[in-house]
């Protein structure tokens, strides 16, 4: 047993190598895809992690369903509608804060340490986990929908609406994961990183026409869920689900997807450059 | 047993000799001047030079505290560099991180293996991650995993593994792509005697391979036996520089290490060691023992029959090689322990 561990394979002299001036596209995307890979294997060993993408959803779809539909619509079969597009994206939301302690938690973890010693992109561990966390925001919208089927929920929009409502949940997710993800680089540790994206996501998932109607809120309340992306997200889910059409608010809620990526993906990379 | 490579047995002093006496060629791999990282008011490293020479291993010897894995992490690209330059094979290590960064291979000082995963998994996830094709990194994970004696362990999930396991795996990860420097951040620590032995011939296998390695230790008998060159460091400076056999003559060639039975006798017992070995005794932090350095071994007869002689009862008398207490005695006038203690006040 005390044999000493034989390595076959000669070291190549770095004059034997070709040495990459930087990481090309399509070496980043597989980066990109096996990070994901070790996500998904990450989520699949630990099932409590989806918690929120299915227990939550559930407990949410069936609570607001029965409390509320009765005062704000007359009944819940009436209220489901304008409930389960609501849902949809609290839920999506909510998955999203996630992804920031995910990161947190992984970056205070000795192997991020060899991520950032191995010659590959940057943004790869990154967007490696984001790409994997598309799964839970489809499984938040499915959870939702399969719930609000079987309290009496009908779809006006029939499948191409609910599919292309799941897919609009989906990429609303992915866009403002990357502001959790951004305060997942900033804090110092994955309570805090909880803590500080609580009181950004109840703000962002309530103050908005998620499961009211804008008109009965005071005026200054009613500005606020105006200028809330969310807002736009919901009416535009809304439209999807119920009526099968594409408003204008699919435009909007897709545009400040964009304009949320834009601003926090170049802020997080870089915080999580600087950081560790 | 039987696959011991015969004449790498401590590769590192005669390889290295060889190397130089043949004048075989021998480039530089790292090559740091004045290197220098301040946190805050404490200069972790501080205006370090060196050089490493291709095919050598190269010891960093420090206590705790002493910045080896400060200084690893600014070589190996983790940490940005304060003051001075780094350059690895060439290239500088603030300016061109990415080449850098394909010509190393790094294994800290804690575990950076993925948890979630298995061994095979990780082992195939690195080798991913740096370009292989996925048959050829399950290939050359299974490789890993047999030369490192895990094979039967590899589908098992790493919070299963033992310490010395996981130091396997973290150093098979860093050798996928057969880098021709490898970092290794105290690499035998919290190791067993066999396996500490196993990591040693593992070391030395990877020298006679072709690769040149940079570790760290806070044992001088690790850098002794292993290290060709060795710098010691204390409080982020370096205090000395030479082969492992020029540090020695400057600090004796073993030492006497004594406990008395008696708290009470220690400081008569170490008045009478001054007198017959002309050296100073240096008492153990608890008191109760003391070490000396012997110009010879017979010397420790003539102590030990002195104490007895005077009534003084001895618990435990070893004579061993020098200790890196010794060293740090000999070159700082202080012992690692107060290094210790003075970097974690300095801290607080
Ligand atoms: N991120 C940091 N921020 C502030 N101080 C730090 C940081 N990392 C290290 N230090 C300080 O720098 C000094 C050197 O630490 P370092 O970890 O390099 O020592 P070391 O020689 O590796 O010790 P050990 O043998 O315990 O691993 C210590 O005083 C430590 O407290
Ligand atoms: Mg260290």
């Amino acid at each position: 047993m005390t044999a000493a561990i034989t390595i076959p394979t000669t070291t190549l002299r770095p004059s034997q190598r070709t040495i990459k001036e930087s990481v090309t596209t399509r070496e980043a995307l597989s980066q990109i895809t096996t990070l994901a890979w070790r996500a998904l294997i990450k989520m699949r060993r630990n099932p409590e992690q989806l918690v929120d993408v299915t227990a939550m959803p559930v407990l949410f779809t069936v609570m607001f369903g029965l409390m509320f539909g009765g005062a704000v619509s007359g009944s819940t079969a009436q209220y489901l509608p304008t409930l389960i597009p609501g849902i949809i994206a609290m839920t999506t939301i909510t998955a999203c804060v996630g992804a920031g302690i995910q990161l947190r938690e992984d970056m205070d973890k000795g192997v991020f340490d060899r991520f950032r010693s191995l010659p590959i992109a940057r943004i790869a561990p990154l967007a490696g986990p984001m790409l994997a966390d598309l799964a839970r925001y489809a499984i938040a919208a499915g959870v939702t929908l399969t719930v609000g089927i079987i309290m009496g929920y009908r779809p006006g929009g029939g499948i191409p609406g609910v599919l292309a409502a799941v897919v609009l949940a989906v990429i609303t997710g992915w866009s403002i994961a990357w502001i959790f993800m951004w305060i997942g680089t900033k804090a110092r540790s994955a309570g805090a990183v909880q803590g500080l994206s609580m009181m950004l996501m109840f703000p962002l998932a309530f103050l908005s026409n998620a499961f009211v109607s804008v008109d009965t809120l005071p005026g200054w309340l009613q500005g606020v869920t105006r200028v809330n992306p969310v807002s736009h997200v919901v009416s535009a889910l809304r439209g999807l689900m119920n009526d099968g059409i594409i408003t204008a608010q699919v435009g909007w809620a897709l545009l400040g997807c964009c304009a949320v990526a834009a601003i926090f993906i170049p802020l997080t990379v870089r915080s999580y450059s600087k950081r560790v | 047993m039987s696959t011991v490579i015969p004449q790498v047995e401590r590769s590192g002093i005669d390889a290295n000799e060889v190397g130089r006496d043949s004048s075989l060629a021998s480039a530089t791999t790292v090559e740091a001047r004045g290197l220098t990282k301040i946190f805050g008011a404490n200069r972790a490293v501080d205006n370090i030079d060196l050089t490493v020479m291709e095919g050598e291993i190269f010891g960093v010897l420090g206590p705790n505290g002493a910045g080896k894995t400060t200084m690893l992490n600014m070589l190996t690209t983790l940490l940005p560099i304060d003051d001075g330059e780094a350059k690895i094979f060439g290239y500088d290590v603030s300016s061109e991180g990415h080449a850098v960064r394909q010509l190393i291979g790094v294994t800290g000082q804690f575990a950076s293996v993925d948890e979630n995963l298995t061994g095979r998994e990780n082992l195939w996830m690195f080798g991913r991650l740096q370009g292989l094709a996925s048959k050829r990194a399950h290939h050359i994970a299974d490789d890993l995993l047999a030369q490192f004696e895990l094979t039967e362990a590899a589908n098992r999930p790493i919070s299963q593994f033992s310490g010395g396991m996981r130091r396997r795996l973290d150093l098979a990860t860093s050798l996928i792509t057969r880098p021709a420097l490898i970092f290794l951040d105290e690499p035998t620590t919290g190791l067993d005697p066999r396996n500490r032995n196993q990591m040693w011939n593992t070391i030395r296998d990877l020298v006679a391979e072709g690769s040149t390695i940079l570790l760290t230790t806070q044992y001088l008998d690790e850098a002794d036996a292993l290290a060709g060159r060795i710098v010691v460091i204390d409080r982020g400076r370096k205090v000395a520089e030479g082969t492992p056999s020029q540090l020695k003559s400057q600090i004796g060639t073993s030492s006497l290490r004594v406990q008395m039975a008696e708290d009470a006798d220690t400081t008569e017992a170490v008045v009478l060691t001054a007198n017959l070995t002309n050296a100073t005794p240096v008492v153990s932090p608890t008191g109760s023992g003391f070490s000396v350095q012997l110009s010879n071994a017979n010397q420790a007869a003539d102590v030990l029959v002195a104490l007895r002689n005077h009534r003084l009862d001895i618990a435990n008398a070893t004579v061993e090689q020098p200790s890196l207490d010794d060293v740090f005695f000999a070159l700082t006038g202080h012992t690692s322990e107060t290094v210790m203690t003075d970097t974690e006040a300095s801290n607080s």
